[in-house]
């Protein structure tokens, strides 16, 4: 991205720490990264410097039913916070919250410490990505541009500096005098993102912004977001039902389900450390097995599965011995013909399919006819035949003892 | 594509000559296979509004082209007094004219009986008072008359050596005329066959036609003023609210024109509802009892109310689609509501308002119903008076004719001109 190199210096965020903007991309990078892991380890300690701070937010559209229950969330300064969760999660509505469209039920949201809550969308100076991008179509894309400019009664060339420059940054120079029905859908989204930047909020929210996109182009303006987000410091929360999008761009993901958050942990703990197993289920792919906890001993737990198999996993979020729980295992810690690992199972292969560089096993182990297993390709024949018995097998670490859920 | 492949159902003739006609597998041109291919469709098509287009052929089409030719049609005297007509032809208009055209209106008078006559007498008699004396008389003499024509006719009436009178024939003989256009802009022909603007205390067209223009306007004026809340009302309620309100919008239409007119005459005229609650209230005296209704206010009023549907649909239909989330984005980009308001939203509704204005404005501007019921004397517009016209004399009806193309022609420059201004294709009218 060449425009790296001049954007951040002449955006000028009030960041007088922050020198590494005008060193170029790749300082600037680690740069922001090593700041903010340093903001979250400060919020891990004292829980201070948070841009956005829900305070016990609930919220209700009929009085009788809670979309949003009890949501505390700090979201530090420049942190990059996604929003992941089914439609109806209540997810949006934090959004809409936070950017002043709905007003909460209850509780209070705090701008950099400073409740906003009775605050007009218009005042609180926070950008937004809408999710069909929400271009103005009767203006030019120069014009789209300027409208925040304009609204706070800046000058005409400065004006026109900033909307050049902002085309710059999301490489759409020349591009100022069409209209937005005249470009792409992901012109129309870059333009989306300059115009949400181009008056230097400190808070950009942005509504499942990819969401129109294909998949080619989706993963694209993903590292472009991304790419934006470290050189301009500037703190996002970010809304989406895709967990890639989520894994691959925040610091920190918020799963939401229920109007609750069901787990806020950067993409690897998400992924590796689920909490509970509406997570496990909802990243990645998972493999289930229920069976009632016998021995709890040391953070490790023994349990009978419901064929009477006994196996051992993690012990995450069980209630002791003789509660019920649910195994969560990754497709791709398991493995078949295992040699030295904790756990084994006997299994049959239902279904060999071929993805290049994996082969999707589909096992029936423990009554579960979709336990999944991806068995790397590695050349040579794997030796798997569909219906031959097999024993699978994974390491205690790799088994999350979560609560139960109804099968 | 960069596979060398050939398809088999491209046949050789595409790969072979890429600069010559395509053509298709069998060696036909293209074109004319497609032509073919697609003519049944296009006939098929044509088959299905072929009824409603011998049907707007009939009832529409050739009735205004009729009304048209008819505006200016002027038969009377040419086909009455064939042989003055074509005699008077060479004469130049200077002095009386010559032998032979007093001849053939000897001829005339003596062929034509007394119906032919007297329709050609009555005719001429409204634009030279006296005429009709003059001709009859002569008509009754006729078979006396002897040549030299000239003096015979002129010994029967003094009349027969006014130019003016030659003048007016010479005129009146030819077969179109826009004698009724001048009379229905206020101007006619004087005894010198000059165009010159009638007389004051007759003119009546031209104002009634400016009362018809600036009263359409302020209807079309207060439309938009009430129906623009509605509409973004309708747009922006949940689905099933926005079906009531809807219903309601839709009520009047499903009334009756005379009913919810005649509604409005039993709310406002003097011992009304409106007034008895203004009397009530004691916002007006008893005695000072507000005219609100066989005037202009009471034309206005009601015909607002019945045009308003035309003004809030296509509002309605285009703010439907623009997402709430543009004026959210103009907010969060630090607009105010009012601001986000006039240079997002409402600039996205103008095709719908421009539908909604060309709507209104042009019903507006024919209406008669209503104007005719609650305008009394001075709330009436140029369909009142062209309706009135149609069952006059034969005269009044062309006279009517020109009212009425007039009007359709105003109303055909209305359009055009608001096409230069919005553009048509970009209106929506629901």
């Amino acid at each position: 991205m060449s425009t790296g190199d001049t954007w951040p210096v002449s955006i000028g965020f009030d960041d007088a720490d922050h020198e590494g903007l005008t060193i170029g991309k790749a300082a600037c990078r680690t740069c922001s990264k090593l700041k903010r892991r340093q903001v979250l380890a400060n919020q891990a300690e004292r829980s201070v410097g948070a841009a956005v701070t829900f305070d016990g937010v609930q919220k209700s559209y009929d009085g009788e039913t809670l979309v949003v229950k009890d949501l505390n969330l700090k979201i530090a300064e420049g942190e990059f916070l996604t929003m992941l969760g089914p439609s109806g999660s209540g997810k949006t509505t934090c959004l809409m919250m936070l950017a002043g469209f709905e007003p909460p039920t209850h509780g209070e949201i705090y701008l950099d410490d400073k409740a906003i809550s009775q605050l007009p969308p218009h005042k609180r100076g926070i950008g937004m990505v809408f999710q069909n991008y929400a271009l103005f179509p009767h203006m030019t894309v120069g014009e789209n541009l300027a409208y925040p400019l304009k609204v706070r009664g800046m000058s005409k060339s400065e004006i026109r500096d900033r909307v050049e420059r902002a085309l710059g940054m999301v490489e759409l120079s020349g591009f100022g005098g069409r209209r937005p029905a005249q470009l792409s859908g992901g012109q129309q989204q870059r333009v989306a993102v300059a115009r949400a930047l181009v008056f230097e909020p400190n808070l950009v929210l942005m509504d499942e912004p990819l969401g129109a996109l294909d998949k080619q182009l989706r993963e694209q303006m993903q590292y472009e977001i991304k790419h934006i987000h470290d050189n301009l410091g500037v703190t996002i929360v970010y809304v989406t039902h895709d967990q890639t999008e989520a894994l691959t761009m925040s610091d920190r993901v918020a799963v939401f389900n229920d109007g609750v958050i069901q787990q806020l942990s950067p993409p690897e703990t998400l992924y590796e450390n689920p909490t509970n197993s509406f997570v496990a289920q909802f990243i990645g792919e998972n493999n289930k097995l229920s069976g009632t906890v016998s021995k709890v001993i040391n953070g490790e737990c023994e349990v009978e599965l419901d064929t009477g198999a006994t196996v051992h996993a993690t012990a995450v979020n069980v209630d002791g011995e003789g509660s019920r729980t649910t195994l969560s295992l990754r497709p791709e810690r398991v493995y078949i013909g295992p040699e030295g690992t904790d756990n084994t199972l006997d299994g049959r292969i239902e279904e060999l399919i071929y993805l290049g560089e994996t082969i999707r096993a589909r096992l029936t182990v423990a009554g579960n006819d979709q336990f999944i297993v991806k068995v790397p390709n590695r050349g040579s024949s794997t030796g798997l035949t569909e219906g031959a018995s097999v024993t699978v097998g994974w390491s205690t670490a790799d088994c999350h003892a979560l609560d139960p859920i109804a099968t | 594509m960069t596979d060398a492949a050939v398809s088999p159902g491209m046949g050789l003739n595409q790969t072979a000559s890429k600069s010559a006609p395509l053509t298709t597998a069998d060696g036909k041109p293209l074109k004319a296979a497609l032509r073919k291919a697609n003519g049944r469709a296009r006939r098929n098509a044509l088959l299905l509004v072929a009824p409603l287009f011998v049907f707007l052929l009939f009832t529409y089409t050739i009735p205004i082209v009729q009304m048209m030719a008819r505006s200016v049609m002027n038969p009377e005297v040419a086909n009455n007094l064939p042989n003055t007509s074509a005699a008077i032809g060479d004469w130049d208009g200077e002095g009386l004219p010559s032998e032979e055209v007093f001849a053939a209106m000897a001829q005339d008078l003596k062929n034509g009986g007394r119906s032919t006559i007297g329709r050609v007498a009555a005719r001429l008699n409204t634009d030279m008072p006296g005429l009709r004396s003059t001709m009859m008389g002569a008509m009754r003499d006729a078979d006396e008359f002897q040549a030299p024509f000239k003096e015979a006719l002129l010994a029967d009436d003094d009349d027969w050596g006014d130019p003016r009178l030659w003048t007016l024939i010479k005129r009146e003989t030819r077969t179109i005329t826009p004698a009724y256009y001048l009379r229905a802009l206020d101007y006619e022909y004087d005894q010198a066959g000059e165009i010159v603007p009638r007389p004051e205390n007759l003119q009546v067209y031209r104002s009634i036609f400016w009362q018809t223009a600036w009263m359409s306007g302020l209807i079309t004026i207060l439309t938009i003023l009430m129906g623009y809340p509605v509409a973004h009302l309708l747009a922006t309620l949940p689905l099933k609210r926005a079906n009531l309100l809807m219903i309601l919008v839709l009520l009047p239409f499903w009334t009756s024109l005379l009913v919810r007119t005649s509604a409005w005459i039993v709310l406002l005229q003097q011992e009304g509802v409106v007034n008895n609650f203004l009397v009530f209230f004691q916002i007006v005296d008893d005695n000072d009892r507000m005219r609100l209704i066989y005037n202009r206010i009471g034309t206005i009023i009601a015909m607002t109310h019945i045009l308003l549907p035309f003004m809030i649909l296509p509002l309605y239909s285009v703010m439907k689609t623009i997402p709430p989330s543009l004026t959210r984005a103009a907010r969060s980009m630090g607009a105010t509501p009012l601001r986000a308001h006039l240079t997002v939203y409402m600039p996205l509704t103008i095709p719908g308002l421009a539908a909604g204005v060309l709507l209104v404005f042009i019903l507006a501007i024919g209406y008669y119903i209503t104007p005719a019921l609650v305008g009394g004397e001075g709330g009436i517009f140029i369909s009142n008076l062209i309706a009135d016209r149609m069952t006059g004399s034969l005269s009044q009806l062309r006279l009517a004719l020109a009212l009425a193309t007039i009007l359709l022609v105003g109303v055909l420059v209305l359009y055009w001109l608001f096409n230069r201004l919005v553009g048509v294709e970009r209106l929506k009218f629901g």
